[in-house]
């Protein structure tokens, strides 16, 4: 399938890969793992996050004065959708004790343990139930189970891996549930990959420093999702909002966060929502494309909760910081940007350059990991160029055959193993060329361990939350993440329920963001959440008479 | 993404649209115009979103796939199918058991296979589908639920199977019921989460959060990395 302008850089590939097997059969580390001066060196010239242009400065709200990623700055300084004169809101059209926006696994557990613990929850989504990055996750979860690790060494990860930035508590938390976590989702009934005697099992990760992964195929995150989906499914006293998407929070006469303004993406009709909580778990940004880049996202990934979150006036943390995941597909062109899991470099997968050598420890943490093979495909020229003009840098998936056993790809890695045979790659014999995708937003709101933001009444967990993983996250912690924060959410959200008072509902806090933004003379047609990303080609724009709008929907 | 150097024709609920050859149905469609809100999620085959219904020029077959996994041909006829109306009965985990009585209770209609194959060859990730419905009808729900395990729900058997039968919610239930009561116990798991509840990694996680930023930064690029 390769074009034979590929092939001679396949066969140098072959020819060193005896060798390289070899060497990763005596044990230790392919490649030295990198010194803090070495990872700062890479990162400093080649991380997409220490460009120049990568940063500016946020004009106004909770931020102003703060560096944040361009994309983001961009999406802050955007005029609302709704006007707010339009609604009665002496008469919403719903009433809930805790709302949920979002409906992926940090939704899901957020609203699940809220029903648990007495409230009247209603979950509304933008598009379907599990529409979302969870669904997605492919390799990993993490949680220290093994007898020669522990939440101690997990942490250590965690903090490491984040540079330091992590707000330890969060942290602490993270690590401290993960094995009850995995333990309730198995109560759950979700299947995860055991040994023989019945332990779950373990491989490493990038940045761990022991196997720490666990896994279910490498459809870890579907099969969580699709099982608390079956949940929420099986409690129809939880309401669901399908087609929904929240555009606008509402806050009351006290400056609570009281609900949300709803958007039926099919009839286009509006309806407020009066809640004596709101949890935020509306997931990341990949569909902003920073920096141009492609994305491993949801198409629904477009920064919602973000930006409704900061014109409620919720602090931002470390939107500053874009996780690049390093093995990003590049050929075939039509899987471009497309995630290939890092359990293939947990099961043994080596990233190599056009000629066939090892260059970097398959398992830095993933900016180091990222910046690595920018630096290798562009300052060292050891890149491999598509027909279509893109470059990577091969990852040699045959010989995770050979390090554990005949069949082990099917097994373990069903879903890589058919998303390139779709395509015409047999990654069993061949390898796959690979290139840094946009994947993650490390930072987001900010949140206590009890996941209020900086808001009352608004709380936050998942993707769209900041601070647990720092300044950049380790693979399987945002699976982690999301059920252990999600839990949380619903549980406090429905304690603060149980004691809230409504009190006259507002959108005032929509007309002061509108005038601040106004004041920097920002380009009307510029106005967000963007719900959904634009894809429609120019072509077909200038015969759209009705586009009224930059970058979203008409 | 497809180079617009060479176009084919597709028709999309029968209208014709000029598309670039290479693409997949999801890129031409977004190509001709449409801006997606249904039959599209993740756009990476992992969520089930975008099953579509599809025939090739010259042929008399329908056939399934996903939008964002299929590339489309000159002359090929789809439509989306963005949801199937099947029935999702509600249930209790904690009520049930892990055999055949569970799925005759919740979906009776598993029992009326007549191992036609249909869903089997409709499915776009190449499930066996007849086979573990068969696994469901002898109440091993422990193959079923390894058999059914890649499924993405995107509903097309569901959708063709003449006996309809909704193999795709009926294999939740039992990769729910094998994780909930078959799967093995994990002692090493169980230990762990009591090592925690009894607070014995406290004094330590209290001692690295005290640590100032050199001290811990040492730990860090000091500590061991086992990797097997």
């Amino acid at each position: 399938m390769y074009p034979e302008s590929m092939q001679e850089s396949i066969r140098k590939v072959e020819a060193s890969r005896a060798r390289r097997i070899e060497l990763a059969l005596s044990g230790k580390p392919v490649v030295e793992p990198m010194s803090a001066e070495q990872r700062q060196d890479v990162l400093d010239r080649f991380h997409p996050d220490y460009q120049d242009d990568a940063r500016r400065e946020v004009r106004w709200g909770p931020n102003a004065g703060q560096r944040l990623t361009t994309e983001v700055a961009d999406l802050l300084e955007t005029y609302a959708r709704v006007d707010p004169s339009d609604y009665d809101l002496l008469e919403p059209d719903f009433d809930t004790d805790v709302l949920v926006i979002g409906a992926g696994s940090a939704g899901f557990c957020a609203a699940l343990l809220a029903q648990e613990h007495g409230a009247r929850v209603t979950l509304a989504t933008k598009l379907r139930l599990g529409d979302a990055n969870s669904m997605m996750a492919q390799g990993g979860i993490q949680a220290a189970v093994r007898d020669d690790d522990s939440p101690v060494h997990h942490y250590l990860d965690v903090v490491g891996g984040g540079h330091f930035d992590n707000r330890p508590e969060l942290a602490r938390a993270l690590v401290s549930e993960a094995p009850d976590a995995i333990a309730w989702l198995r109560r759950k009934g979700v299947m995860f990959d055991q040994e023989d005697d019945g332990s779950l099992k373990a491989k490493p990760g990038g940045g761990t420093c022991r196997p720490r992964m666990l896994s279910a195929r490498d459809y870890t995150g579907a099969a969580i999702c699709r099982t608390l989906r079956d949940e929420i499914q099986n409690r129809p006293e939880i309401r669901v909002l399908e087609h929904s998407s929240a555009i606008e929070l509402i806050k009351d006469a006290r400056g609570r966060v009281a609900g949300a303004v709803l958007y039926h993406l099919l009839t286009r009709e509006h309806f407020t929502i009066r809640a004596r909580a709101t949890v935020m778990a509306t997931g990341g940004f990949g569909r902003l494309h920073v920096k141009g880049f492609e994305t491993t996202n949801h198409y629904g990934a477009t920064a919602d909760g973000l930006v409704m979150a900061y014109r409620a006036g919720a602090r931002l943390l470390y939107m500053d910081s874009v996780q690049y995941h390093p093995t990003g597909a590049v050929f075939p062109p039509q899987i471009l940007g497309f995630l290939c899991t890092e359990k293939l470099r947990g099961m043994g997968g080596q990233p190599v350059n056009a000629d066939g050598e090892l260059f970097v420890y398959p398992l830095e943490p993933r900016d180091v990991e990222a910046a690595s093979f920018i630096r290798e495909a562009t300052e060292l020229g050891h890149g491999v160029s598509t027909p279509s003009g893109h470059v990577g840098i091969w990852l040699d998936t045959p010989v995770i055959e050979k390090l554990n056993g005949a069949g082990a790809i099917e097994k373990n890695l069903p879903a890589m193993l058919r998303q390139f045979q779709r395509f015409g790659v047999d990654i069993r014999s061949e390898p796959i060329l690979v290139y840094p995708t946009l994947h993650y937003q490390n930072g987001g709101i900010e949140i206590d361990v009890e996941c209020r933001s900086t808001v009352e009444g608004l709380y936050a967990a998942g993707e769209v939350a900041g601070g647990i993983h720092g300044r950049n996250r380790l693979m399987g912690n945002s699976q982690l993440d999301l059920i252990v924060f999600g839990r949380r959410a619903g549980r406090y959200a429905a304690a603060f329920a149980g004691t809230a008072e409504p009190a006259e509902l507002s959108l005032g806090h929509v007309l002061e963001a509108n005038r601040r933004v106004g004041e920097l003379g920002v380009d009307r047609d510029r106005i967000s959440p963007l719900v959904l990303p634009d894809y429609v080609p120019e072509r077909v724009k200038r015969r759209q008479h009705d586009t009224r709008y930059r970058g979203t929907l008409i | 993404m497809a180079t617009e150097d060479k176009l084919v024709t597709i028709h999309v609920m029968g209208e014709a649209f000029r598309v670039p050859e290479g693409s997949t149905i999801m890129t031409a469609l977004e190509y001709a115009g449409f801006q997606l809100t249904t039959g599209v999620g993740c756009r990476e085959g992992f969520c089930g979103a975008c099953g579509t219904l599809y025939r090739e020029a010259g042929d008399y077959k329908i056939k399934g796939g996903l939008a964002c996994q299929t590339v489309v041909t000159d002359g090929m006829h789809l439509a989306q199918i963005p949801f199937v109306p099947a029935a999702k009965p509600v249930y209790d985990i904690e009520a049930l058991s892990p055999d055949e009585e569970a799925i005759k209770r919740i979906y009776p209609e598993v029992f009326r296979c007549v191992a036609c194959s249909t869903c089997t060859k409709i499915c776009p990730q190449d499930i066996q589908v007849m086979d573990y419905v068969q696994c469901l009808m002898r109440g091993d729900i422990a193959q079923a639920a390894n058999i059914s395990f890649d499924c993405l729900r995107c509903g097309l058997c569901g959708l063709r199977c003449p006996a309809e039968i909704v193999q795709y919610n009926a294999a939740t239930l039992a990769r729910r019921l094998y994780g909930r009561y078959l799967a093995r116990p994990s002692e090493r798991l169980e230990r762990r989460v009591e090592a925690i509840a009894r607070g014995d990694y406290d004094a330590q996680l209290d001692e690295l959060q005290g640590l100032d930023a050199d001290a811990l930064k040492k730990r860090y690029y000091d500590r061991e990395i086992k990797t097997k």
